[in-house]
């Protein structure tokens, strides 16, 4: 069975729930802490959402300098799955394992909804399993999920089909070409502000139009994780 | 100790949402209508009485990858505490 790790920084919230989708999704959690050197073998790794180090000096810059993301970066450049979700897509970008940066959201106020989004990339580990152009709908809830990065930057990724998930109906925090999600060159390491952990079991997930919290659409996420590692 | 200040503002061309609302507040109380712009300072306290070049480049180098992120905002002042004048960088 793969072996999916998620590792634990000080102010981590969603570690819990990532360990579960992986569980639902068919492979093994393994629980990883940032101040070892250690990644215990697994096959793919999560960095979970949360407020590390409460948000201080900026989202996810002293977690990026954790012990572990030496290792963390070191696995990411070999090819290893990586998603990072919130939280951990602020640490990808300030690990530099993913260009851009995320600042405060346009209209100042942390935002919880639930939202539509489109998949534009279904190359990479994380969303194999999505139809190309597919609209999901997932948690999404930061106060700091703007997108940037500079003109040079955006027409690359546009242009290499990084862009892995846009906001669809509405863009929740300002984010640069509606973007959500992008992926490294390789479509081993994604990140996205949106949390995939939390609509992956019915009863606990969006509202659909068939019915209440019965949105499953994260479990993708980590089924085509295994896929991925299926294949290789 | 020297203690040395860095100073970093976000990028100009990028929307600063916590000045914008410094400044709407002080719109609404009759404070006046300013742009307003928020960044942060930071004071590193050096061991010891002396303050080598090399370690001015040390904090120069700290100040570029770990107080500030590049993508996002710039560093805009290096000096020693006392005097407003850049520290020889």
């Amino acid at each position: 069975m793969a072996k999916i790790g998620v590792i634990t920084f000080p102010g981590s919230l969603d570690e819990r729930d990532a360990q579960r989708a992986i569980r639902l999704a068919g492979a093994e959690p393994v629980a990883l802490w940032h101040g070892e050197h250690d990644l215990k073998g697994v096959d793919a790794l999560v960095l979970p959402g949360g407020f590390s180090y409460g948000d201080y000096l900026r989202c996810g810059a002293i977690s990026a300098l954790s012990p572990i993301m030496t290792e963390v970066v070191a696995a990411a450049n070999a090819g290893l799955p990586v998603l990072g979700i919130c939280n951990g897509f602020q640490m990808l970008v300030e690990a530099h394992l993913l260009p851009g940066g995320l600042i405060r959201n346009d209209h100042g106020a942390f935002i919880r909804r639930d939202q539509a989004l489109t998949v534009e990339n279904t190359d990479t580990a994380w969303t194999n399993e999505f139809a190309k152009g597919a609209e999901i709908v997932i948690p999404l809830k930061n106060g700091e999920g703007g997108y940037i990065a500079d003109a040079e930057t955006l027409e690359r990724l546009e242009g290499e089909g990084r862009v892995v998930f846009r906001y669809k109906g509405v863009n929740p925090n300002g984010s640069a070409n509606d973007i959500a999600g992008i992926a490294n060159e390789r479509g081993n390491v994604v990140g996205l502000m949106p949390h995939p952990e939390h609509a992956v079991e019915p009863g606990f997930g969006p509202n659909t139009r068939e019915r209440m919290r019965s949105g499953v659409d994260g479990l993708k996420f980590f089924t085509s994780a295994i896929q991925a590692l299926q294949a290789v | 100790m020297p203690t040395i200040v860095v100073e970093v503002m976000p990028k100009a061309e990028l929307l600063d949402p916590q000045g914008k609302a410094i400044a709407g507040a002080l719109s609404r109380t009759s404070r006046g209508d300013f742009q307003v712009r928020q960044g942060k300072r930071f004071e590193l306290t050096v061991p010891g009485d002396e303050l080598t070049q090399e370690l001015l480049d040390q904090i120069r180098e700290i100040a570029g990858e770990v107080l500030s992120n590049s993508v996002i905002e710039d560093v805009v002042g290096i000096h020693v505490l006392g005097h407003e004048t850049p520290a020889g960088l």
